[in-house]
């Protein structure tokens, strides 16, 4: 065995596209026993490898291990147990057991079973946060005390919230038919949301680690890719969202600077930004205009292709983004949409244009755990030269922050108050 | 240079696919490197966690030992100038950090 370096996350990834291919094999219901099956898999690996090195193809490895694995459960339990419906009977004999899981877990076979089990964590009874926490937990390798730190949740609430997940997925035996089911549109858009919210969760979210957050992109546009490749589930919208996450992500590296603070969007170090990441986004984003519908990916992917195409930001076309913010709000309203227009058009008509388009927010309370809805107005007052307002908001942003890098943020822009009082050489 | 045998015993085995990858990180920069300073003579190999256990003038075969806490993981042949530096080389490894030992043996050497 040679000794090359295992690909980053391998572990998580192949974990995901094993608990898929063997759930298909045994029947959603008996996905805890897929899960254990993987688990000693993944153990064997790691007891080999660490000694011996990594095989050329390791995912090849795995597969087989967990092949073998599998077969002895079917043997096993095979009277005791029933399987995937679609196995039936070829599991009963010996004959045609081998050919059949050889067949159900060749390379060609699998590919759709990552998707598919997306479809399925998808299920119309989960709310989105337990779609999301199931697909993070079976299709990306996360432990439930890792999805609880990128959530700033507790493990217990997550343990059992997916715990409850899985008996719900149970309820149907097969993983989510694409071509023959009814409720595939349903089904695809509440996909594309997950994996919205799964990248919002990383790009926005609270937790505190970089590499965490990076990590939920990743996994976010890994998915997407696969949904996108899909004849079927590769819409324009779905185009779009990963033209939106692809937009976003080439502005990840900027987006925490040196100091590890959060850049607001106009003092970020624009040739950090990907570029190759751009302008896969700007492709996606051409090729996601030929439907007859205009999805809110395709709005924000637009408002993200406006910032990523200004060379420098005073370039930024304010006027198109906050009409673009515009038709957002009769897509999917919501005040933290709201304030983002409300923030373009600051840029566009002046500070107290943008503090007038945040009193007009309907239900603006909404806001007041965002540490940035604070922010905005802190920055308003700061531009209109009211400082002692500033600093106000500021420090009530501060208490609403959610992690260091917000907290870090918040101080450096009332150190801003602080200076601007002392060029003014007025204390207030 | 002598021959030693490192015997790999116990250790908290991770779960989450992450923690796995991690351990595996550990252990690969670790052997690399005794192989790098010429002291692997044989990465050895893992041994499985089942097994039989035959004792006594009656030769009685029990099952195990099973993977509890003193079970032997795995073994490897190495190349060190004498016991110290062999002792000395084993303290990083990876089985150290999750409660695991290394018990480090010196193989007899047969003079002709």
């Amino acid at each position: 065995m040679s000794r090359p370096d295992p690909v980053e996350h391998l572990f998580r990834h192949e974990s995901g596209r094993l608990i898929a291919a063997l759930t298909r094999l045994f029947g959603v219901h008996n996905l805890a026993l897929a899960e254990d099956v993987v688990q000693e898999a993944l153990c064997r690996a790691l007891e080999v490898w660490k000694l011996r090195g990594m095989p050329e193809n390791p995912s090849a490895w795995l597969m087989t291990t967990a092949k073998n694995q599998a077969l002895d459960v079917l043997r096993r339990e095979r009277t005791a147990r029933t399987f995937a419906p679609e196995l039936g009977r070829l599991l009963e004999t010996e004959w045609t057991l081998v050919p059949a899981v050889d067949e159900a877990l060749g390379e060609h076979a699998i590919r759709d079973d990552e998707l598919r089990m997306m479809f399925s964590c998808c299920h119309p009874h989960l709310a989105e946060e337990t779609q999301v926490a199931l697909v993070l937990h079976i299709l990306c390798g996360f432990s439930v005390a890792e999805i609880a730190n990128a959530f700033l949740s507790g493990p217990a609430t997550i343990a059992k919230r997916i715990s409850r997940a899985k008996k719900v997925l149970a309820s149907s035996r097969r993983l989510f038919d694409l071509a023959g089911a009814d409720d595939f549109r349903a089904r695809l858009t509440a996909v594309q949301r997950a994996l919205y919210l799964l990248f919002n969760e990383g790009y926005h979210g609270s937790c505190a680690e970089a590499a965490v957050r990076v990590d939920l992109c990743r996994e976010a546009m890994r998915l997407a890719r696969i949904l996108g490749e899909h004849p079927l589930a590769g819409t324009p919208s779905t185009h779009a969202l990963l033209a939106l996450m692809c937009l976003h992500a080439a502005r990840l590296p900027g987006r925490v600077d040196a100091a590890g603070s959060l850049s607001a969007l106009l003092d970020q170090d624009r040739n950090q930004w990907d570029g190759g990441l751009a302008a896969q986004g700007q492709q996606l984003l051409e090729r996601s205009a030929t439907g007859p519908q205009i999805s809110e990916y395709h709005v924000e992917a637009a408002i993200a292709w406006v910032h990523a195409s200004a060379q420098r930001p005073q370039d930024t076309d304010w006027g198109q983004i906050v009409s673009l913010y515009d038709t957002l709000m009769t897509i999917r309203p919501s005040p933290v949409v709201a304030l983002n227009r409300a923030i373009a058009l600051a840029e566009l008509e002046g500070p107290e244009r943008g503090l007038e388009a945040i009193r007009a927010i309907a239900d603006r309370e909404r806001l007041d755990a965002y540490p940035f809805y604070r922010a905005a107005l802190g920055e308003f007052e700061l531009r209109c030269g009211r400082l002692s307002l500033a600093r106000d908001h500021f420090r009530s942003a501060l208490e609403a922050a959610r992690n260091l890098t917000e907290r870090q943020f918040l101080q450096n822009r009332l150190a801003a108050c602080a200076c601007r009082s002392d060029a003014a050489g007025v204390s207030q | 240079m002598s021959e030693f045998l490192y015997v790999y015993r116990g250790g908290a085995r991770p779960t989450a696919p992450e923690q796995m990858q991690q351990v595996m990180q550990k252990w690969m920069t670790w052997m690399k490197e005794l192989g790098a300073k010429g002291h692997m003579k044989d990465p050895g190999h893992p041994l499985e966690s089942t097994g039989k256990t035959v004792s006594g003038q009656r030769k009685s075969v029990t099952d195990g030992p099973y993977a509890e806490k003193d079970v032997v993981g795995g073994y490897s042949l190495i190349e060190a100038q004498d016991l110290e530096q062999a002792a000395e080389l084993s303290a990083g490894c990876p089985i150290l950090e999750t409660g695991g030992t290394v018990e480090v043996r010196p193989i007899m050497r047969i003079d002709r």
